[in-house]
């Protein structure tokens, strides 16, 4: 286990290393942060000074590994645009993008689970077929719009719910949230939605298939054929069996939630960190997408981690290298 | 978990705070300023934001006129010298009071690395104080426009900023945090009560503030929506006051609902073509061993090409005003005579491009920015339709503005469109960064390296030229020779749109500053 731990431990920091070298390969195609900083009125020579006290002339591997130096002594460097720390910004917004996709997860499932087995259940009913013709809006229509048709009709027509922010927060020490006060909850209601739906889309149409796929079982036949009531067949025998890989699924979906509320965060001005990242996009704030896509690759990396040791202490011919369960799911 | 009682407290404490008599005003423009540090950025709407917090010695008023602001008076007792007499009893938000020792620190402070303000003072050597409230700003030549260019040459309190260690600005070299990056102290009229970085701004009034009351706020909350259709949302649903910039789709929206309304005027950027008249070989052009734009004749038959009555109303929804030169309105110099543009004629053009031996055109690229002018790439896309019709096939590569600034500052450019908004509101820039030939602080917009002597000479004297008529009479000699060369393509100012709720009043100053002195909220 000790040798197959670290084996994949420096597959994981290698991952970080070459995910934190494309970047900064890309960065060279953002723009100039240079013509951002400066005022209309500086001179070519100025912009010139100030792009080599940046180190934006030195080549590509040379800046990756100034940043390397100075992440690992846990400088992660200044802002271009807002001239403040930047892990500090990104500690600050980190918040409200893990509540708004923990809520758009929620949701998802919430509404996905139960739909699915009732079209599952009530197969040949119309609010069956009006669910399942939902759900292909929702996987179909593009995130934004959804955003903007939801704000103009709740926010714009009805008056019910903020189009924009986060509400009122509270700090709990250093972490900021919205589940606390009404305005933030309020607020929460849209984005998560928009943000959700794709993947609630998602969850009911994997939970009817697993769901009738279940259904045909023998041992489903055998429980009716026992005179089970058809609630204990339903939930305890064939939903529960049908879970297995819908969980897996929420797993794996939770990272391109996390991805996702770029956009979702854009048409809400949520205050996370896809709104962030968009702005600093379009501004080449090269130190702040460095330390954003690092954090990212680390996230994805160390939840995979987990994962692979997850696999190996339930299947012992994990670790024995025998077969790869990752490669078969 | 005290905390998080006192903080639950606190909020049903605010909440029965805004019971009262509050006159709230909540608003949104489409970016956070980038910093509170007023010499930090000279961006157009960094310092209209700061300049709620910040004063300058000389302001502008309701029509963009110069108007008393830290200063009473100011007179030039001889050419090389400005004399301010400063407002006594001015306080600073945290309570001391302004002086000469302020302007001399702010102005140093201006000029210190890190600084963009610099180009403000740079005629300045010198800033002497006379007493505690007189103040000499010594110069190397004469200057008569250092009034207007210092209204955004906004004072600092020198005990607050050495005693937070804020003397110099923020300086990328040192790679530190600057306190004044994320903490103001000023004179104006407002303070900030609370700040989170691109999400939310309070402010407050600053009760000492020394001017007339001419607003009736008890709060100010900002926010910026960077998503035009969420911002647009945002005022429809009531959650903010008012909103700028409108995008032009949504204005018939905004004035059809009978709750609000809508408020326009043009901007003082004036949008214009480049043409890259120096390089003896185009870089991205089917022209070899030649430069087409160095023939007067191909410049003109490009000009009278586009049709600007055509972009104005399909494209700019009839809100932009066509441009026959390269300042605005409400710019200082700006000649109303010499504004006419050359008729639109693209027979002309055709014979233009035959007698300069052009014939059949030829082919060129563009650059355009996508998200940097009101409907750029369209209007990019609009004349690379309208070249096409006298044989003019022009590739275009519009993408986003710090690409753009990029490619077309390192002057790897054929063909582009610019705007230009001189920061002092006087000609006198445009002609410097725009239109000069470029040399080292001089033309750095000049992108397609126009040149003309007689420009540029022109230009030196009215930089030191006192007597107002006939500093006028050089600016239009030297635009009018501009526009005889075309030495430039002028296109338009695009309109400038607000929404207002109704009950709300704001004053829409035509450089896109929203005043909250001038706001008041009437229910």
């Amino acid at each position: 286990m000790g040798s197959f731990f670290i084996q994949r431990l420096s597959q994981t920091v290698f991952v970080v290393l070459a995910a934190a070298l494309v970047s900064f390969a890309m960065f060279r195609y953002v723009g100039d942060p240079v013509n951002n900083m400066v005022g209309q009125a500086a001179s070519m020579a100025d912009r010139e000074t100030m792009r080599r006290a940046l180190g934006l002339d030195d080549p590509t591997i040379l800046q990756f590994l100034r940043f390397l130096r100075d992440a690992l002594s846990g400088d992660l460097g200044v802002s271009y645009r807002f001239g403040v720390p930047v892990g500090r910004l990104l500690t600050e917004r980190f918040p409200a993008t893990l509540e708004l996709s923990l809520c758009a997860m929620l949701v998802a499932t919430l509404l996905g689970i139960p739909l699915g087995v009732w079209t599952a259940l009530h197969r040949r009913r119309v609010s069956s077929h009006v669910l399942m013709l939902l759900s292909l809006v929702g996987v179909a229509l593009p995130t934004f719009l959804i955003g903007i048709v939801l704000i103009l009709i709740f926010s714009v027509w009805l008056g019910w719910l903020p189009s924009f922010g986060r509400g009122a927060t509270v700090a709990l020490g250093g972490w900021t949230t919205g589940l606390l006060t009404v305005s933030g909850l309020k607020a929460l209601v849209l984005p998560s939605l928009t943000l959700g739906l794709f993947q609630m889309a998602l969850i009911l149409r994997l939970v009817r298939a697993e769901m009738l796929e279940v259904l045909r079982a023998d041992y489903i036949k055998f429980a009716r054929a026992r005179g089970l009531p058809n609630r204990a067949v339903n939930y305890r025998h064939a939903l529960k069996n049908t879970l297995v890989p819908v969980i897996t699924i929420i797993g794996l979906q939770f990272g391109n939630i996390f991805a996702f509320s770029i956009v979702v965060e854009t048409v809400f001005q949520w205050p996370g960190l896809g709104l962030l990242v968009i702005q600093s996009i379009q501004f080449a704030d090269v130190p702040l997408l460095a330390a954003y896509l690092v954090m990212i690759a680390l996230g994805f990396a160390m939840l995979n981690l987990c994962i692979d040791l997850l696999y190996a202490a339930i299947d012992p011919r994990v670790r024995t290298g025998m077969v790869s369960a990752r490669a078969r799911s | 978990m005290t905390r998080f009682w006192v903080a639950v407290l606190s909020l049903m404490l605010t909440v029965g705070a805004s019971q009262s008599d509050a006159k709230t005003f909540r608003y949104a423009y489409r970016i956070d300023p980038a910093s509170l540090d007023p010499h930090a950025l000279a961006e157009t709407f960094t310092l209209s934001w700061l300049g709620q917090i910040y004063e300058p010695l000389v302001g502008r008023g309701r029509d963009l006129e110069l108007v008393p602001a830290l200063a009473t008076k100011w007179e030039q007792p001889n050419p090389t010298t400005w004399r301010f007499h400063l407002r006594p009893n001015v306080k600073f938000h945290n309570g001391e009071s302004f002086s000469a020792d302020d302007v001399i620190f702010s102005v140093a402070r201006m000029k210190a690395e890190g600084s963009d303000m610099a180009y403000t003072v740079a005629t300045v050597t010198e800033v002497k104080k006379i007493d505690d409230l007189t103040v000499d700003f010594i110069l190397a030549k004469p200057n008569p426009i250092l009034p207007l260019q210092t209204t955004s040459t906004y004072m600092m309190s020198k005990a607050w900023a050495e005693k937070n260690n804020a003397a110099m600005p923020a300086s990328i070299k040192n790679k530190q945090e600057n306190f004044a990056t994320s903490n103001a102290n000023g004179t104006g009229a407002f303070k900030i009560a609370s700040r989170q970085v691109g999400v939310k701004t309070t402010f407050v009034p600053h009760t000492a503030w020394w001017g007339p009351k001419e607003n009736n706020l008890t709060e100010v909350v900002y926010t910026p929506i960077q998503s035009d259709a969420t911002r647009v949302a945002a005022l429809l649903s009531g959650e903010v006051d008012m909103v700028y910039p409108v995008p032009q789709q949504d204005a018939a929206r905004i004035s059809g609902t009978g709750k609000h309304q809508l408020l326009t005027g043009f901007e003082l950027r004036t949008i214009f073509v480049n043409m890259d008249q120096s390089r003896d070989e185009l870089l991205e052009s089917s022209v070899k061993g030649k430069n087409p734009f160095k023939d007067k004749r191909v410049r003109q038959a490009l000009y009278q090409a586009i049709d600007m009555e055509a972009i104005k109303s399909r494209i700019m929804g009839g809100t932009s005003n066509i441009a026959g030169i390269m300042v605005a309105p409400g710019i200082n110099g700006y000649d109303k005579k010499l504004d006419v543009r050359l008729k639109y004629d693209p027979d002309s053009s055709k014979k233009l491009l035959t007698e300069a031996g052009y014939p059949n055109g030829f082919e060129i690229g563009m650059d355009c920015p996508n998200d940097r002018y009101v409907n750029d790439e369209k209007i990019c896309q609009a004349i690379v339709g309208m070249l096409a019709r006298i044989g003019v096939k022009v590739n275009l590569l519009a993408q986003t503005r710090s690409k753009y600034f990029e490619k077309i500052l390192s002057r790897n450019t054929t063909l582009s469109i610019l705007g230009w908004q001189p920061l002092s509101y006087d000609a006198h820039s445009t002609l410097q960064d725009v239109i000069n030939t470029p040399k080292d602080k001089i033309g750095t917009y000049n992108v397609g390296s126009f040149s003309s002597k007689k420009i540029d000479e022109l230009t030196d004297r009215i930089e030191n030229e006192v007597d107002p008529a006939k500093r006028q009479a050089l600016i239009s000699e030297a635009l009018s020779i501009h526009k005889d060369e075309i030495g430039h393509i002028p296109l338009h100012q695009a309109g400038l749109a607000w929404g207002v709720r109704k009950g709300v009043s704001v004053h829409l100053r035509n450089d896109d500053s929203l005043e909250l002195k001038w706001v008041k909220v009437e229910d």
